[in-house]
């Protein structure tokens, strides 16, 4: 890459100073009137490792040992997704729980008893953004809600889309319900993790139920930080009985920032 | 239709209606099969394009596959149907039809007389079976003109959209990135923004930001913010100065409702746009856009096949005789269109029926990273709507769009498409262009040393 970085031959884009006003990929010159070698290459990588992100396995024993270590309770389900096409191909597969997984969650029903919140993990389009985050947002809720609101176990379920959290929630009977799964990676960031909350999650739920929080990940919504917006939000929801467009968001960036400076072991800002 | 039968060595295939029928001539992709209206295998397939070869164009009009009672699209389709324009052509099948689109003697002028008698069925029929080569020779005779403050469509001409998103739609991002896209000869099609937010004052700060960019330096070219079709008409009552008037559009009723719209609704806010006059050279004040796949993934398409669906929403479009259509190919997801394969075909299947039922047809040559598609693909499908006569392309800095999060087409790709086929830019931008010294009359860049430019002004206020 140096040899090309050398080449002074190829111009420098009079309005370089812009590049800081936008990660747009602004100001990159040109050959001729194309892309220059070290940016087409560049941007080949970036789509590569995003490919590579969509495709990688999960590993759920890595998240089971976060959840060890972090002392919280995990179940694990499935759906009926065979593999990584399976899931691409048919979203409707992806949000449902296969026969056996709805009646060991009943039987488990049993034994919990009715409780506030479940948290489903899944890989969703990025297994990295799950191992990556998913058991710190759990954790910070526990330590955020868990005084107030008893939790069922964790719920591990791969190839999961944010529906199947109605599927479980449906089962167990919980008041609420969170999904934490990978969001489509994009060629900027291929770790970013999507929280998804319903107030009494059933099947009949639908879109407009939802509450999203998005882009977790150091550099984008910092776990600290989605931690504060979703507990915060969370309670409204307990105390209002609904979620979704009911339910506005009107905490500002100012309000996370002051919450919670970037200091947190989980939060370190790249 | 009755029940049709056709026979190959000894092997019967039976299709119990024109709708079936019309599914399972599709060419593979996966939408279809999740929706249970593809073929179940190859040889099915073809059978069933050669079934549908010998159906008659008028018994589309006869027969259609959304209720018309149902449906406020097909009531359009059907009542606005031309039938004199039709004349040429009544009497032939689909098969018949494709033959005579090919002839030497069937040129643009036939063809945009034709456009007002075609519906979006009989179009999507031939573009089912036509070969990729097939749909770029016709589209290529195909003439769509339309203006605004530039004449766009004329031969020879390729435009662009500039689409300079932000994630946040900070000004000063928007700013930069549109900026750059004027310094590579791009946005004479539109300076278009996807907005971060529903929010309508950020809508109105940034059309105020390209209003005053175009009047300051008299670019003839357009602005639109993509908000729903309803704030747009919130912030023309609020006095914002709009240009174009946007909305994602499919093509049957219940699919629009998902979208939040119907021909009502429509029809205010094209009215309320013309009502402006702020176009100088035309008054052409919509901006369309769709997508294959969109009236099924929002449960509106009566098990009518996903390009059959999108080509009935170009009837939609044609109402409002609009600036600029584009359809999204590539932005929905494997899901509906699989890789690279099925995204080349459905976008060249797209420009075709759009163009021949007259509309200015642009796409977005784009993918997301968890389709099996790679730039190699967008290379090739740039490359043959640049043969087909595309209307416009998107263009963007590095075709990574980071408020949107896909790829699409590049500042830079406009110049591959110059060069390799002497494309130009509208008459009116290309003269702005040579005004502002900034290319040749072959459209390769001059070389400026220093910041003297005069855009170079506008950035160094950014830079405040």
């Amino acid at each position: 890459m140096h040899l090309l970085a050398m080449n002074r031959s190829l111009s420098v884009d009079p309005w370089l100073a812009l590049k800081r006003f936008t990660p747009a990929r602004i100001a990159m010159g040109r050959a001729g009137g194309s892309l220059r070698t070290v940016n087409l290459l560049d941007f080949r990588l970036a789509h590569a490792r995003a490919r590579d992100a969509v495709h990688a396995a999960f590993h759920a024993d890595a998240i089971r040992g976060q959840l060890n270590e972090a002392g919280l309770d995990f179940a694990e389900v499935n759906s009926p997704v065979t593999g990584k096409q399976d899931y691409l191909l048919h979203p409707e597969r992806g949000r449902v729980l296969t026969e056996e997984s709805t009646a060991f969650l009943a039987s488990k029903a049993q034994e919990w008893g009715e409780r506030d919140i479940v948290v489903v993990i899944s890989d969703g389009l990025s297994a990295i953004a799950a191992e990556s985050h998913a058991v710190a947002v759990a954790k910070g809720l526990h330590r955020e809600l868990g005084e107030t609101f008893s939790f069922y176990p964790v719920v591990i379920v791969p190839y999961g889309r944010v529906k199947i959290a109605d599927a479980i929630s449906d089962v167990l009977g919980a008041r609420m319900a969170i999904i934490l799964l990978g969001e489509r990676p994009g060629l900027g960031a291929k770790d970013s993790l999507s929280a998804y909350f319903t107030y009494k999650a059933r099947n009949c739920s639908v879109d407009s139920d939802r509450n999203c929080v998005s882009n977790i990940r150091p550099g984008g919504m910092p776990v600290p930080w989605a931690v504060r917006k979703l507990s915060v939000l969370m309670r409204e929801s307990f105390r209002i009985e609904r979620s979704g467009t009911a339910l506005k968001d009107r905490l500002t960036l100012d309000d996370l920032q002051r919450a919670l400076p970037l200091a947190d072991d989980e939060g370190k800002l790249r | 239709m009755n029940s049709t039968t056709l026979e190959i060595a000894g092997k019967h295939w039976t299709f119990n209606s024109l709708k079936e029928l019309m599914g399972k001539a599709t060419p593979l992709r996966s939408g279809d099969v999740s929706a249970g209206c593809a073929a179940t295998c190859d040889e099915e397939r073809v059978a069933a394009q050669m079934l549908l070869a010998d159906v008659p164009l008028r018994l589309f009009l006869d027969e259609p596959l959304v209720p018309y009672e149902k449906d406020e699209v097909t009531r359009l389709i059907v009542d606005s149907h031309d039938t004199a324009a039709f004349e040429p052509v009544k009497n032939l099948s689909v098969g018949e039809f494709r033959d005579w689109l090919l002839e030497y003697g069937t040129g643009p002028e036939a063809l945009t007389a034709l456009a007002p008698g075609l519906t979006p069925e009989m179009v999507a029929a031939v573009s089912k079976i036509c070969s990729i080569q097939d749909m770029i020779l016709i589209a290529s005779k195909c003439r769509v003109v339309t203006a605004f403050r530039d004449t766009i469509g004329l031969p020879g001409c390729l435009s662009t959209r500039l689409q300079p998103n932000h994630a946040t739609d900070d000004p000063k991002g928007i700013a930069a990135a549109m900026l750059e896209g004027l310094l590579y000869g791009c946005g004479d099609a539109v300076i278009g923004i996807n907005p971060a937010t529903d929010s309508v004052p950020m809508m109105q700060e940034l059309l105020k930001l390209i209003d005053e960019l175009i009047q300051r330096y008299h670019i003839p070219t357009q602005s639109c913010v993509l908000a729903h079709v309803t704030n747009a008409l919130e912030v023309m009552r609020l006095g914002t100065p709009v240009d174009l008037v946007f909305q994602s559009i499919a093509g049957t009723e219940a699919a629009n409702s998902v979208f939040g719209v119907n021909l009502n609704v429509l029809e205010e806010a094209y009215d309320a746009a013309l009502s402006l006059r702020r176009g100088t050279v035309g008054q052409n004040v919509m901006y369309f856009e769709t997508g294959q796949g969109s009236a099924l993934s929002g449960r509106g398409d009566w098990g009518v096949d996903m390009q059959t669906c999108e080509a009935r929403a170009y009837a939609v479009a044609r109402k409002f005789k609009p600036l600029l259509v584009n359809t999204v190919v590539g932005f929905i997801g494997p899901e509906y269109l699989y890789d690279g394969k099925q995204i080349i075909r459905a976008g060249i299947e797209d420009h075709f029926c759009g163009k021949l039922l007259g509309l200015p047809m642009g796409c977005d040559i784009c993918y997301t990273n968890h389709a099996e598609v790679d730039q190699n693909d967008m290379d090739v499908l740039m490359t043959c709507l640049a043969a087909a006569g595309l209307t416009y392309q998107m263009a963007i800095p590095g075709g990574d769009d980071i408020m949107l999060g896909y790829q699409t087409t590049s500042y830079h790709d406009i110049h591959f498409i110059r060069q390799v086929f002497g494309k130009r830019p509208t008459p009116e931008f290309e003269s702005w262009l040579k005004e502002m010294d900034l290319f040749d009359a072959r459209q390769r860049f001059i070389n400026h040393t220093g910041n003297n430019h005069a855009l170079i002004g506008y950035e160094q206020e950014l830079e405040r």
